[in-house]
């Protein structure tokens, strides 16, 4: 008999949880708050469905109700994806130059 | 046009840039590679989809400019927001994934065919209970995040709000969400489908108001939480490997900063969800501070003097510091208390703040490196050893009560031992109690000298008085 492939995608799941617990537990505590900001960027990746929604209209009708949710979704994610990584990358810079300064 | 199986490998490989992305943070050293590793992986995400559906009509365009508008909001938010603003920003951001989420959804229910989930009113069942599911955390997510948001902004008043029949109205509620997504499987119904989300979005919020400022960390980790889910849930809606194995870490990230959260404030998750605490307790309280105990107050000059006098100091920050912006101040005194060749340490506790690791940004951002910052365990047993415990808005953490009185509500929550310090310093503005709303017997010990100010200006005022 043939597995489901939905079995496949839950294996996925379960074991992405499994290494998402290992890994965050070895995040140190002085991290958490970039840990945050930037599990809020990557969890944007949900832009890939907004994309997928957005060109599903025709060229007569580019802007359809589907299409519309998804091209506000878009909107909504990329400012994620913008914001997360940046406010991320601003807050380790700040790590790095007192190690820098120390030197 | 790419195949989809090549497209499902970049997927995975989106995924394992994610897993790195995280794993970089283990130390500030290797973290800013991580970052690097996550916006890779979200490129390849994101060109890989654009490739895999090959149809570039005028939509492209259109895609490609809302991304620039939203991406342009994104990037100026980054750069503006202070450091401070830190926690309202993080659950202003945990709304926005929360409503994608009940977007996405909500287009591929209207549109399943650019999904191929099926078509409209024959949506395949696992798909139908998958993108149900998807907008119902989403929409929980965004509420949530809405109201966390508003409490931390200081729109909404911080205080815990309950109403009778409040759990047995969430838990109806709750309930009623599984219920309403078992007819939709049946009749496809597209009121019954928007009926999960309204429902949904108002769960989100009669989940939050009862839960008070000072258990914000846990709130802000658990609606971290929840976004991930969601992600993961519109992941296996679309078949999308890198969604469901992002969604996965994200969902367990945040239930762990939950539970090291709760952990650090003894108490259980349950306790916290169903909240109202701080609200009960706090009349009885002030009633008790009438019979005022003898406090011993000083100023600036005491306080520079006493400090200038020792060979150690520990910096205890808290979410007072984070108000009054003092976290500049605070280093500038350390620098020269350094010159005098006192020892300085800084003790966090994990608590400290509305956010984890909310203490440790701000003290990067005044620039004190991260090696004199230490974690509660690590420093604990430093305290007996130290001449100043310079307590700058903390409260609740420091409060020997959690070790001594088993009938105040942080009993056994882990404190900093501040009062093993030959003295200590407490900047606070006034007597009032912390956001447990207990008194501080730390006030009233012989070796506690109470600094009575804005944080800010008093320990500009010890600078000065240091020269």
């Amino acid at each position: 008999m043939e597995i489901d492939p939905f079995i496949f995608r839950f294996s996925i799941f379960i074991l992405s949880i499994f290494i998402g617990y290992y890994v965050v537990w070895s995040v140190t505590p002085s991290l958490h708050t970039p840990l945050m900001s930037v599990t809020n960027a990557i969890s944007s990746v949900i832009i890939v469905g907004a994309i997928i929604a957005a060109l599903a209209g025709s060229s007569e009708s580019i802007f359809n109700i589907s299409s519309i949710f998804g091209f506000i979704a878009i909107i909504l994610a990329a400012i994620n994806i913008f914001g997360g990584f940046l406010v991320t990358q601003r807050m380790l810079q700040m790590y790095k130059k007192k190690k820098d300064k120390k030197k | 046009m790419i195949s989809a199986n090549l497209s499902a490998v970049f997927y995975l490989l989106s995924g394992i840039l994610f897993i790195l992305a995280l794993r970089g943070l283990s130390s500030p050293d290797t973290s800013r590679q991580g970052n690097y590793f996550g916006i890779a992986g979200m490129i390849i995400a994101i060109v890989v989809t654009f490739l895999s559906i090959g149809n570039f009509s005028n939509s492209l365009v259109y895609v490609i400019i809302f991304l620039i508008i939203g991406g342009t909001i994104g990037a100026f938010i980054a750069f503006k927001i202070p450091m401070t603003a830190m926690p309202e920003l993080v659950a202003g951001f945990h709304s926005l994934v929360g409503l994608a989420a009940v977007f996405v959804a909500i287009a591929a229910f209207l549109n399943p065919e650019a999904f191929n989930l099926g078509v409209v009113g024959n949506i395949k069942l696992a798909s139908l209970i998958e993108m149900s599911i998807g907008a119902a955390v989403g929409a929980i997510t965004f509420s949530g995040s809405i109201i966390a948001f508003l409490k931390l902004r200081g729109i909404m008043s911080g205080a815990p709000i309950t109403f009778s029949g409040q759990h047995i109205l969430n838990l109806i509620l709750g309930i009623g969400i599984f219920v309403l997504i078992f007819f939709l499987c049946k009749t496809q119904s597209a009121n019954v489908f928007w009926t999960v989300v309204t429902i949904s979005f108002l769960v989100g919020i009669l989940l939050i108001i009862p839960i008070g400022g000072a258990d914000m960390p846990v709130v802000i980790s658990m609606l971290n939480s929840y976004s991930g889910w969601a992600a993961a849930g519109i992941g296996f809606t679309l078949e999308n490997t890198a969604l469901i194995i992002t969604g996965a870490l994200v969902g367990s990230s945040g239930a762990i900063l939950s539970y090291i959260m709760c952990k650090a404030m003894n108490r259980s998750f349950v306790s916290v969800i169903l909240g109202g605490f701080g609200a009960d307790n706090s009349t009885e309280n002030k009633k008790k501070g009438i019979d005022q105990k003898p406090v011993k107050s000083g100023n600036a000059e005491d306080a520079a003097f006493l400090m200038k006098n020792a060979s150690s100091v520990i910096i205890v920050p808290g979410y007072g510091m984070a108000v009054a912006q003092a976290q500049h101040a605070v280093r500038e005194m350390v620098d020269k208390l350094k010159k005098n060749d006192i020892k300085v340490t800084y003790a966090i506790h994990p608590v400290a703040g509305r956010m984890p690791g909310h203490m440790n940004v701000l003290l990067a951002e005044a620039n004190v490196p991260y090696d004199e910052v230490f974690e509660l365990e690590d420093i604990n047993n430093d305290f007996a050893n130290s001449d100043v415990a310079f307590v700058i808005g903390a409260n609740d953490v420091t409060n020997p009560v959690a070790k001594t009185d088993p009938k105040s509500p942080i009993f056994g929550m882990p404190v900093l031992d501040v009062e093993k310090c030959k003295s200590v310093l407490f900047v606070k503005r006034s007597l009032s109690p912390g956001y447990a709303g207990i008194d501080n017997e730390l006030f009233y010990k012989d070796n506690t000298l109470m600094l009575f100010a804005d944080a800010k200006k008093m320990t500009e005022d010890i600078v000065k008085n240091l020269d």
